[in-house]
């Protein structure tokens, strides 16, 4: 029992992990920019691809550098040259729909360029070996490695915006663009820098968690709803509340998947028995583990009734 | 959303000029007369066209329930999928009752769909309407998920991945309509077509339709006069769900299967889609949409299977270019249409159509000839495109492309100042009629 409970605990602060530096990237152009870019998990499609691309003939290593680079170019370059043409700004809904349209755009040239079918994407060889034993299974290397660049970049993401002036100036730049502009500071471009800093974020998240999923042209609409889910969660714009909300989504569908029980068996276990023509029995015998992928909606709906303004959220967009 | 179009133009009646009842409700009127005549004009009389009809009228029912969210009250629904494919469940299940034997005569069948996706629109309603702007955009697509992936748990209501199936003949007849030919299917879509899409826009003319235009455009004040915001979301996200519903069950007969795919994303954001590329500004917008989608769907599809790609960046182009969508551009020229300047801006019209065509030649070129070698690469390099054989796996049609790809483009460019200049000539000629005082 509890070398189940230990490796799921691992396996879900890994998952969380993970999904949080696919989320925090986005978090950061909301929170900054007030943009839903719904292309993010587009882009962090491409950073697994790139890195796959790029790991084949340099190397892993390589690859991790220079995938974020290049997400982060794209960014930049979606921004400054696609965004910024958007017509009726202030609704924010055009902006939504061209970064929705987008989405369709990146996956249809990641077919284009790599095919419909996945591509063999796999664990790195440089992180392929065990890093400790426990309870007899060992935990491998690139768990850890996923582990520390991500906690790495949570920290220096929250220092680089509390505690710099770049961080102050872009803070500021949201809500008093003008005064930031009038202060001399190139409004324009502190959005190019955050849309470009959100986008290498999603694509370091590409590079190191990719294959974690299934590396096809479909990993985009995989992996883009729960991500938005985890942002409503921890409350708009909250880095730390996105923190939150991805640990527990990770750790819950973690262990919803180890638990094959169903509704029946606690009815069973309270001296009530459920016959097959009972009302509702189907909805009873589903087993906890089935419920995994509903988990993250589940508690978006329930966020919604209970905390409307998500975990660490402040305002009520 | 404000995109400072005129939203839904009223048939204007001029004040002291009484209009005769059959001028006052002429686009109506035609719009019937349409519906009756369309499958059996030549070239839709066909087994094929009638059913591409059929298709367009479920579309068209779908885009207008969704607009009366995203273009009525500026709430942007990635899950309005849900109410469509929760009505067409609703239905097809219906449909095996009688099947079983319950005495319901088909064309009544929708209407389960309609109550299916008002009563889910007022339950899911009441968390999702709780917020507006992004972040109601944000749960409506958590809602659709959950609600997908919850329909491959629910084996026995969903089906799984068979769906659900029934036989629209097995009813009772009504006036010895079988139901089984597709023509009697149509006209069965085709009357509620009409009328939901007579209601929707009455429902618009109703003092809440009048609060959901007030709410899109400015909440606060809205609330100041004494409306809560988000009551009227809710009544009509409800409405929108009921009429979505509806059109999910006109699917459910028409198809006779309903499978979990039509209560998925891919299924929202095509109606996202049809709505926003007809346009969202107008009440026909939608409906121009959904005819437009349809046919991309059923004819491109046989060609390419690059045909999401090509709507997408179609879809992309109306974003930056037209946000009225099609109705937009073609609502646009309603002021200069009786000028005699007009056929100048026409003339310049197909002066830039010419470089535009050879752009898109090259365009097009390019993504074929890609998808060829990505996607299927079995079929080899010799592919046949615009009448032309040629070989992708040497450089000279790739050339070819590039090179016309960019001056179709650079041609196309110099010649906006041949279309500019005769807009300009077009409205100073409109403004000085307008000035002059002789009617329009």
């Amino acid at each position: 029992m509890i070398e189940v409970f230990v490796s799921s605990l691992l396996n879900g602060v890994v998952y969380g992990l993970l999904l949080f530096m696919l989320s925090s990237g986005l978090t950061l152009i909301f929170s900054m920019m007030g943009v839903l870019n719904i292309a993010h998990a587009g882009v962090f499609m491409l950073g697994a691809y790139i890195t796959y691309q790029i790991g084949k003939y340099a190397g892993f290593w390589v690859a991790l550098m220079l995938a974020p680079v290049l997400c982060g170019l794209i960014g930049a370059a979606i921004e400054r040259y696609g965004l910024r043409f958007v017509p009726n700004r202030k609704s924010h809904v055009p902006e939504i729909l061209f970064t929705f349209g987008l989405l369709y755009l990146i996956e249809e040239l990641v077919v284009m360029i790599w095919g419909r079918n996945p591509i063999p994407a796999t664990v790195p060889e440089a992180l392929d070996f065990p890093l400790f034993t426990l309870f007899g299974t060992s935990y491998p290397a690139y768990k850890a490695f996923m582990m520390a660049v991500s906690i790495g970049m949570f920290v220096s993401l929250y220092v680089a915006l509390k505690r710099t002036r770049i961080g102050l100036v872009i803070q500021a730049a949201l809500t008093h663009p003008q005064m930031v502009a009038a202060l001399g500071h190139n409004v324009p471009s502190v959005y190019v820098l955050v849309f470009a800093l959100g986008s290498a974020l999603a694509g370091l998240a590409g590079a190191i968690g990719g294959f974690t999923w299934l590396t096809a042209p479909t990993l985009a609409f995989t992996v883009g709803p729960i991500v938005f889910v985890i942002v409503i969660v921890g409350g708009l714009g909250s880095l730390a509340g996105a923190l939150i909300a991805s640990m527990l989504i990770g750790i819950l569908q973690t262990f919803a998947v180890v638990v094959d029980y169903s509704l029946r068996d606690l009815f069973a276990a309270l001296g009530v028995t459920v016959s097959a023509s009972s009302p509702l029995y189907e909805l009873y015998s589903i087993k906890v583990a089935q419920t995994a992928p509903v988990i993250p909606y589940l508690l978006l709906v329930l966020m919604l009734i209970v905390r409307p303004r998500g975990l660490l959220g402040t305002r009520d967009a | 959303m404000n995109d400072g179009s005129p939203t839904t133009v009223p048939p204007t009646a001029l004040i002291g000029v009484q209009l005769r009842w059959w001028e006052k409700y002429k686009f109506w009127l035609i719009a019937a007369a349409l519906l009756v005549v369309l499958p059996h004009i030549p070239g839709l009389s066909s087994g094929y066209g009638r059913s591409l009809l059929s298709q367009m009228g479920i579309t068209a029912v779908f885009a207008l329930s969704f607009n009366l969210l995203l273009g009525q009250t500026g709430l942007l629904s990635f899950g309005h999928a849900v109410y469509f494919g929760l009505g067409a469940y609703a239905a097809i299940h219906l449909l095996r009752a009688v099947n079983g034997g319950l005495p319901i005569p088909i064309p009544l069948v929708p209407l389960a769909g309609a109550a299916a996706g008002l009563v889910f629109g007022i339950i899911f309603g009441s968390v999702t309407t709780k917020k507006a702007g992004t972040i109601f955009a944000l749960i409506t697509l958590g809602v659709v998920e959950l609600v997908y992936a919850a329909s491959f748990m629910l084996h026995g209501i969903f089906g799984g991945d068979e769906g659900v199936s029934a036989n629209r003949t097995g009813g009772p007849r009504l006036l010895g309509l079988t139901f089984g030919p597709q023509i009697q299917i149509y006209y069965v879509i085709a009357f509620w077509a009409f009328v939901s899409a007579v209601l929707m826009y009455a429902f618009m003319r109703t003092p809440v339709g009048r609060l959901c235009n007030a709410v899109r455009d400015n909440p606060e004040r809205a609330e100041f006069i004494g409306y809560n915001p988000q009551r009227v979301r809710f009544i009509v996200f409800a409405v929108a769900g009921m009429f979505a519903g509806l059109a999910g069950g006109l699917l459910a007969i028409n198809y006779e299967i309903v499978s979990a795919e039509s209560v998925g994303a891919l299924r929202s954001a095509q109606v996202l889609l049809a709505a926003y590329i007809g346009g969202i500004g107008h009440f026909i917008g939608p409906i121009i949409g959904a005819a437009v989608l349809v046919w991309l769907q059923v004819n491109l599809s046989d060609y390419t299977s690059a045909w999401l790609l090509y709507f997408g960046l179609f879809f992309m182009a109306v974003v930056l270019f037209a946000p009225g969508g099609l109705a937009g551009l073609i609502m646009m020229h309603a002021p200069i249409v009786r000028t005699r300047a007009f056929w100048g801006v026409l003339a310049s019209y197909a002066v830039a159509l010419v470089p535009a065509a050879i752009m898109l030649v090259g365009a097009v070129l390019l993504i074929e000839m890609n998808y060829r070698l990505s996607t299927q690469p079995e079929l080899g390099a010799r592919m046949k495109l615009f009448w032309v054989d040629l070989d992708a796996a040497t450089p000279w049609p790739w050339v070819t492309a590039v090179v016309l790809l960019a001056a179709g483009f650079y041609v196309f460019r110099k010649t906006w100042r041949f279309v500019a200049a005769a807009w300009t000539r077009a409205l100073d000629e409109a403004k000085a009629r307008f000035a002059g005082g002789t009617s329009p």
